[in-house]
């Protein structure tokens, strides 16, 4: 098995893992048998953020070979490999009618790691995680392999577990129909934060998907102002007449590719703000019914490959949270902070969260989420996010960790109350510790004395 | 493990009573480093020193016997240091003046303080790397001086047995960067110490606070090599390459 260095997105803390490439459920089962001390952990395709993905010392598994099978019945219902991506799910089932129930900001990621993270999109405020669209997973752990369904705990230990409770092989799916590749989108610019949570708490139950990009560097008056796009499946009527053709037509390039290297200062206070400034002025005030491609809509980061390298060798961090409800203030505060802080920060994301999901560690919570990019580098960001969670975790609030590699132990149990009993029913799928990551021993929470390993 | 902004939530420190070692991990635990490691020869020196951590911060901390003088007990010593689980950082922090009037004259005195800030460290150094290997992450720090830059006609004994520490942590760097675990040497000027106490302070002498900031700092931005203070980057550049008539007559 070869070494590798592995980082997640933001390519800050590399570390050393075995890296082993199974073609089946067997094979796992064997890797999963066969564990050193220091354990095993599946990996897709290391979109999350921090050290979700890695395992110091013990070893990876790298799901890219687990894609079969791939099929989709006259239902909709989808039943493919873990590691399969929802770029190829896409680009195989969107011609024919069918789209993800859910898709994250990138294609990019695997359909075992979307589960693992159990992701959100710009619907959860109607649709939920991707979780609630789940409808069976097979599952290799330690002490066998199991067919889980919603019914089943280990089920829900497992959507938004980390990897932790074994490795997903196979997820069943229910995908919606569209009837062409595109989406009807309006666009409002608002000039301040309240008017973009008033827009948004007002209006967004009539649209299925909502997003509004924040500029984070702006402050005063203008603290918050952002770009709120809002928008549906378009209906093949819809379409412009060039499009009417092919209205499910999707073949979604890569038009940028980063440079390999990239100076450290190429994303820095002065860049980002210009940025910033550049992305607000060039949206329009008020528009709609414009149709856009489902790409540009959902992924426009896709069309640069690599562009996480452009922040240079010391890398990045996201730092998503979510706000219950009616602890607006709080959020304002963070905002705030955050565009006083002299940390700059890229492309901030709001988004309104609907119900909870049934995940023991999902992060959706009926409210507001926030989601920022920062160059690691300024000494001022450890204590200001540091200070940020602890106003969260007061008001009931939890940062995302599939976006985490910052987040301090001691916060965790008050993050995520339903961390001792994912604990418990993870400890049965796998008594010995054996599923380990970087992030579990980071935050401890594989329980007290497995922080290195197997207990 | 250490996070994103690489702050480590664990340390070690061979050499747990030096004050560098001590300044080190009072600048990690004051900024979220839960567990430490003393490794150490004074036992009742070592329990203050824990006793104090445990009170101030609240941090864990555990005190193994450490004798750099005897070479057979290193790699126990090193597994007991390991024994309570990943370390994200391990310093190491021992090492003596010795006594040059003395040590030019006296052979054993000399291989004294090439045994302990050398071979010692040689020793140390390995078993360490390869516990670091094994867990696929950390950083490993050793205090070298800028002594070993330039043998220097009033401590050559000591600055020999610097360069040749040094010497061999930048190879271990090299060595072990590709297994995850990072290597960093440390080049303190004079600091004012207990082992300086009485000396004239040299120019640019520091404080063994004002070295924690600099490896602090360099664990952050993952350096190979720092100096402390860091203006003594520069004047060593010269002095390195100052021819040995005009080095010789210098008041350094
Ligand atoms: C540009 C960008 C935008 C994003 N936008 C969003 C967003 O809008 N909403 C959102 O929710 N997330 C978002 N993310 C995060 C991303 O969706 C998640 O991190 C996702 O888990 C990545 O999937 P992956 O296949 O790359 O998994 P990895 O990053 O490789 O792994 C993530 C976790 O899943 C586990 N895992 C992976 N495969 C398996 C398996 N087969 N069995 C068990 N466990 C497994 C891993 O152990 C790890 O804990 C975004 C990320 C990027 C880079």
């Amino acid at each position: 098995m070869p070494a590798q260095l592995l980082t997640g997105w933001g390519r800050t803390g590399a570390t050393r893992a075995e890296v082993a490439s199974p073609g089946s459920a067997a094979e796992v089962a064997d890797l999963l048998g066969t564990a050193g001390r220091r354990g095993v952990l599946a990996r897709g395709l290391g979109r999350s953020y921090g050290d979700a993905a890695q395992n110091a010392g013990g070893t990876v598994v790298d799901t890219s070979g687990l894609t079969e099978p791939l099929e989709l019945d006259a239902d909709g219902n989808l039943r493919a490999g873990a590691g399969v991506s929802l770029d190829t799910v896409m680009r195989t089932f969107v011609p024919r009618g069918w789209f993800v129930p859910v898709t994250p900001g990138t294609r990019q990621v695997t359909v075992g790691g979307a589960v693992a993270a159990d992701v959100h999109g710009k619907n959860h405020h109607l649709d939920g995680s991707i979780g609630r669209h789940v409808t069976r997973i097979r599952l290799v752990t330690p002490t066998g392999t199991h067919e889980l369904r919603p019914e089943d705990d280990l089920f829900w230990a497992t959507v938004g577990g980390m990897g932790l409770t074994g490795v997903i092989t196979e997820v069943d799916l229910r995908m919606i129909a569209v009837e062409s590749s595109a989406i009807v989108v309006d666009t409002d610019r608002t000039p301040d934060l309240d008017t973009t949570m008033a827009l948004m708490t007002e209006g967004d139950d009539r649209y299925r998907y909502s997003v509004a990009w924040i500029d984070c560097l702006s402050s005063g008056r203008s603290l918050g102002r952002s770009v709120l796009t809002r928008g549906d499946h378009a209906p093949a009527a819809a379409l412009p007449d060039a499009r009417r053709a092919d209205p499910l037509r999707f073949a979604p390039r890569t038009v940028l590719a980063a440079p390999p290297w990239a100076p450290s200062a190429l994303l820095n206070a002065m860049s980002i703000r210009a940025f910033n400034e550049a992305w607000y002025r060039r949206a329009p005030r008020r528009e709609r019914g414009a149709v856009h491609g489902l790409a540009g809509f959902f992924h426009p980061l896709d069309g640069v490959s690599g562009w996480n390298r452009l922040y240079g060798h010391r890398g990045f961090l996201q730092y998503q949270l979510v706000l219950p409800f009616g602890q607006e203030d709080v959020l304002r505060r963070t905002v705030e902070r955050l565009a006083g802080g002299g940390c700059p920060s890229f492309f901030g994301v709001l988004k309104r969260f609907g119900g909870a999901d049934a995940g023991h560690l999902s992060f959706p919570t009926p409210g507001w989420t926030l989601a920022l990019d920062m160059p690691v580098g300024p000494s001022a960001l450890g204590p200001l996010l540091d200070s940020l969670d602890a106003d969260l975790a007061e008001a009931g609030g939890r940062v995302y960790l599939a976006k985490d590699s910052r987040l301090r132990s001691e916060r965790v149990r008050a993050m995520y109350p339903r961390l001792e009993e994912w604990q418990e029913v993870r400890g049965r799928a796998d008594p010995d510790g054996v599923m380990c990551s970087d992030l579990a021993r980071r935050l401890g929470h594989l329980g007290a004395g497995a922080t290195g390993g197997i207990a | 493990m250490k996070d994103a902004l690489g702050r480590p939530q664990s340390v070690a420190v061979f050499g747990g009573t030096s004050e560098i070692g001590r300044a080190v991990v009072e600048r990690l635990v004051g900024g979220g480093t839960a567990r430490v490691v003393l490794a150490g020869r004074d036992g009742a020196a070592l329990e203050n020193v824990a006793t104090d951590l445990r009170h101030r911060h609240g941090a864990r901390v555990d005190v193994v016997p450490f004798e750099a003088e005897d070479r057979a007990t290193h790699a126990r010593t090193v597994e007991a240091v390991f024994a309570g689980g990943d370390l994200d950082v391990v310093l190491v922090a021992f090492g003596v003046l010795g006594d040059q009037t003395r040590d030019e004259r006296d052979p054993g005195a000399a291989a004294g303080v090439v045994e302990t800030n050398f071979t010692a460290a040689v020793s140390v150094g390995v078993a360490v790397a390869e516990q670091l290997r094994r867990q696929g992450h950390g950083a490993l720090v050793a205090l070298s001086s800028v002594a070993g830059e330039r043998a220097r006609r009033s401590n050559f004994v000591y600055g020999a047995s610097k360069a040749g520490l040094d010497a061999f942590y930048q190879g271990l760097a090299a060595a072990l960067a590709p297994e995850g675990v990072h290597v960093m040497v440390v080049r303190p000027g004079f600091v004012k110490t207990r082992m300086t106490a009485g000396m004239k302070p040299a120019p640019l002498a520091t404080t063994p606070e004002a070295v924690a900031d600099v490896v602090v700092d360099g664990l952050g931005r993952g350096a190979h090599t720092v100096w402390a203070p860091p203006a003594l980057r520069a004047v060593m550049v010269v002095l390195r390459h100052l021819p040995g008539p005009l080095f010789r007559k210098l008041p350094v």
